[in-house]
């Protein structure tokens, strides 16, 4: 069926059945490729995205729950205030390795940003759950350092 | 290297890169716009291209796994071609050997295999255009010098930009690269600067550049259904319900052969998106016929493998002097039976392909460390030419060995050609995790004695690996001369084997991830068995003969040596007694893939719960003279250590019923942000020739887990994944 998506500020038009996840409406229907696929079950976080700006795990997030919330991928963080301070600090320590898992990193970091702009080490390991297979963790909390204008260890 | 500097064959590579580049909708944007950038751009060789406005790009020959080499190799051509590094742009490179000669990612290869000989495609590409320089001035091309894309008279300071010379490059023959000089390393303006990956910008803005992105027109969307029983054939299932899924458009059972790296049996679901293809597959309840590897399983590898240490051994890998007689002359001696788990590699983008079938020729898209193996393997399963098959290489989401079998490459080449329509095929994780080339399981049972003086006298290790009779499974082997064989007077190293049904393959750093394990705790159990310092233990024996064995198998003790007095003094080991009770420190080391790594890690456990929280890790290592891309070597070697944190505490497949019983990240589970200590990385440069880092760091940090754990409790880990249960108070 229909569904009437509010995706990255646009109204985006997608035919798929209700139960399809959002990450497959994104990616298969709508070319939206930047949230990733890693395991389908909500536990690595590739496929992370904002939904009314709270970060959800797009894999198990049904098209038809979406409704009228305002969907926001990594595609479009380079015009959020948050977002983009974080892809700078990313592009800055060169952070990614393989890359995969890194759209959902910053899509996790930034949320956690925007609840708690200077965040402890314990709200890092708290909110960042999502895997890096490649393991560039200390380069993830250095950026999320950074973008939050904490001091950053090498 | 004839190949690779010769301009011709370039014409007809840039046609089938264009033709590519076209077809693909979702790499087209950003593509278009560098080619854009570079229009006009004579090629000089076939990894160098120039444009008028001086823009030059370079190909990136190999896959790029997150290793860097994307970066780090053009960074050796543009050093000698003596351009500014901000105006060269990066293209990846199609498979084509016959360009690029072995394009893999693999062994920590790229660095060694690489590093003369394309800073001689640089220089050449120079050369080539100083002399079109001295032509047109009419000078001898010694009066010339060269500065970032500039030609340069040096008597008269008259000058001439690259993009201004390539044109008259055409069709002149390339000098031949014997007689090119290369830089001085004290001149280096790129190599050994720090410089972020090519694709950082497009990572962080999450644009298509991975296998799992590609889209073509009319593309179909496919999932394969196969036993968990590795090659059981398909007995039956119900095609017809699975094709009354809406959008499902084609079903069927692909009889494939019995190589477990080849096309297997199993069920094709084709349709018009990939969830509609599951949703069908979710209706085949497929039945797998009776396989002779069904009732293996972990427990019974574990009980032969006993069986098997208390028998005489099958093969005698080394024997040096008399094992029996110096073991029982020992003042001290320890016996210990050790053992490893399967890993899978789940490397984060699940296995893929898009595949194009048209005409009897075939266009595909991998991401593949291995891609003209892929080739071959998709001629020869389909009957066509490996000519009439061009493989484009994608960036890979992680590779780590995994990606060198291109079994997901032949299933995609196969349901393509049946669909008749472009179809990308993506596996699920569980599909990923059940169906990989796992890190063998291991065991190893020691038996060692130290003299009154703390040196190692007797060594004795039987292997228990899986093949059949001498013949090992892929990557569970080891080889006689793995240390401390030759520092050890009296040595035997034997093994035994017992068949295998599960398929293995290498897994970063393969065999070395294990042995270290393995070989540094027992080591560090003669260390106290002694009562010495583990580290001075090492040191001695190590000894002060600069290099033993000759040839592939010499293992450099001196450079094992300076790294290990590196590591000593990074991580303050001297002051290791002030650590608070519960908290210790281990130490080991390990050579392999040409580099010499010592490691230190800081540990606490909780003595209610058992409970491991790695505090720090130091790593020191000697991978030669020069370090290529700084950015991209540290977060290597970081990476490599926290993975290697990831086995040691996380990471098991067990087989129950021939079929790997795990299947996503809720019962594989890998370690996270909360677990990652930090990493402090000192290169110790030597003057040998430079090499890789994608696998060497990760090896030795395991042992040194398990070295600071008896440190931290008195408790020896010997079996992997840590049981913390084991470790409460």
């Amino acid at each position: 069926m229909a569904f009437k998506l509010n995706v990255n500020g646009k109204v985006l038009e997608a035919d798929v059945d209700p139960d399809t996840p959002l990450l497959w409406t994104l990616r298969d229907s709508l070319g939206i490729v930047g949230p990733k696929y890693g395991c389908g079950i909500g536990q690595c976080g590739a496929c992370t995205v904002h939904i009314d700006g709270k970060p959800v795990r797009s894999c198990l997030y049904p098209t038809s729950a979406v409704g009228a919330a305002s969907v926001a991928t990594i595609e479009s963080m380079e015009t959020h205030p948050i977002g983009k301070k974080v892809q700078a600090a990313w592009m800055d320590l060169d952070v990614a390795q393989c890359g995969y898992c890194q759209p959902g990193q910053i899509m996790a970091a930034t949320a956690l940003l925007a609840a708690k702009p200077k965040p402890t080490d314990a709200d890092i390991d708290a909110a960042m759950t999502n895997i890096c297979r490649c393991a560039t963790y200390t380069r993830i909390r250095a950026a999320i350092k950074q973008a939050s204008g904490q001091p950053v260890k090498a | 290297m004839t190949a690779q500097i010769t301009g011709a064959s370039r014409r007809d590579f840039m046609k089938a890169s264009v033709i590519g580049g076209g077809l693909v909708l979702s790499f087209s944007i950003a593509a278009k716009a560098e080619a854009a950038e570079a229009a006009g751009a004579q090629a000089l060789n076939a990894y160098v291209r120039v444009a008028p406005n001086g823009i030059v790009t370079i190909m990136a020959k190999n896959p790029e796994i997150g290793q860097g080499v994307k970066t780090s190799l053009p960074m050796m051509i543009a050093e000698e071609l003596d351009v500014a590094w901000e105006n060269v742009r990066i293209e990846q490179a199609d498979c084509d050997p016959k360009l690029y000669t072995r394009q893999f990612a693999g062994g920590s290869l790229a660095t060694p295999m690489n590093y003369d000989d394309l800073r001689r495609v640089g220089a050449v590409a120079r050369a080539m255009l100083v002399n079109a320089a001295a032509t047109a001035w009419n000078c001898p091309s010694g009066e010339c010098r060269t500065s970032a894309g500039q030609v340069i008279h040096v008597s008269t300071g008259r000058k001439a930009s690259y993009g201004s010379l390539a044109g008259q490059c055409a069709g002149v023959a390339a000098p031949d690269p014997k007689t090119i000089p290369l830089k001085d390393a004290k001149d280096y303006k790129i190599i050994g600067k720090a410089k972020p990956q090519y694709d950082t910008k497009k990572i962080v803005t999450g644009q298509p550049l991975f296998g799992i992105d590609v889209r073509l027109p009319g593309m179909l969307y496919a999932t394969y259904e196969k036993a968990p029983v590795f090659g059981a054939k398909v007995a039956s299932a119900n095609l017809d319900a699975a094709r009354g899924v809406k959008g499902v458009k084609k079903v069927f059972v692909v009889d494939g052969g019995t190589k477990l790296d080849g096309l297997l049996p199993g069920v094709a679901v084709v349709a018009d998106s990939w969830w509609a293809a599951r949703k069908g597959r979710n209706q085949l309840q497929t039945k797998w016929a009776d396989h002779p590897t069904s009732a293996q399983s972990t427990a019974g590898f574990d009980k032969r493998a006993a069986e098997l240490a208390a028998g005489q051994p099958m093969t005698s890998l080394r024997k040096d002097g008399d094992f029996d007689a110096a073991y029982k002359g020992a003042a001290k001696t320890v016996e210990a039976a050790y053992a490893y788990p399967f890993l899978a590699h789940a490397p984060l983008e699940p296995q893929n392909t898009t595949a194009a079938w048209k005409d009897g020729k075939l266009e595909i898209w991998a991401p593949s460390q291995n891609p003209e193996p892929g080739r071959q393997l998709v001629a020869s399963t389909l009957g066509i030419k490996p000519e009439d098959i061009t493989v484009h290489m994608t960036r890979c989401g992680g590779g780590f060995g995994r990606r060198l079998s291109n079994d997901y490459m032949v299933e995609a080449a196969w349901i393509a050609r049946e669909a008749g329509a472009p179809v990308k095929l993506l596996w699920t994780r569980e599909d990923d995790m059940h169906h990989d080339f796992y890190r063998p399981a291991g065991y190893h049972f020691f038996k060692g004695g130290v003299d009154a003086a703390g040196n190692v006298v007797a060594w004795q290790d039987h292997f228990v690996t899986f093949g059949e009779g001498d013949k090992v499974a892929s990557s569970a082997g080891m080889g006689g001369t793995e240390f401390p064989s030759r520092f050890v007077a009296n040595f035997k190293a034997d093994q035994s084997t017992m068949p295998l049904g599960v398929p293995t393959g290498p897994m970063r750093a393969p065999g070395s991830n294990a042995l270290a394990f393995v070989n540094q705790s027992f080591i560090d159990e003669l260390a106290h068995a002694a009562n010495a310092d583990p580290l001075a233990f090492r040191k001695k024996l190590l000894g002060d003969k600069p290099t033993v064995g000759e040839g592939g198998s010499a293992y450099n003790a001196g450079r094992m040596q300076g790294v290990l007095a590196a590591v000593e003094k990074m991580s303050g080991w001297a002051n290791r007694g002030k650590l608070p009770k519960g908290t210790g420190m281990g130490v080991a080391f390990h050579y392999s893939h040409l580099g010499y790594f010592a490691e230190v890690v800081q540990a606490s456990v909780a003595p209610a719960t058992g409970k491991v929280k790695v505090e720090k890790v130091w790593v020191a290592a000697d991978v030669g003279r020069q370090i290529v891309n700084p950015a991209g070597a540290i977060n290597q070697v970081q990476g490599a250590a926290i993975e290697g944190l990831s086995h040691a505490l996380f990471q098991k497949i067990t087989i129950v019923n021939g079929a790997a019983k795990q299947s996503n990240f809720a019962d594989y589970p890998l370690l996270r942000m909360a677990d990652a200590p930090p990493v402090e990385v000192k290169f110790v440069m030597t003057d040998n020739n430079p090499t890789g880092l994608g696998e060497p760091a990760l090896p030795p940090v395991i042992p040194a887990l398990t070295n600071a754990i008896f440190a931290a409790t008195g408790k020896r880990i010997r079996s992997l994944p840590i049981d913390t249960s084991q470790l409460k108070a």
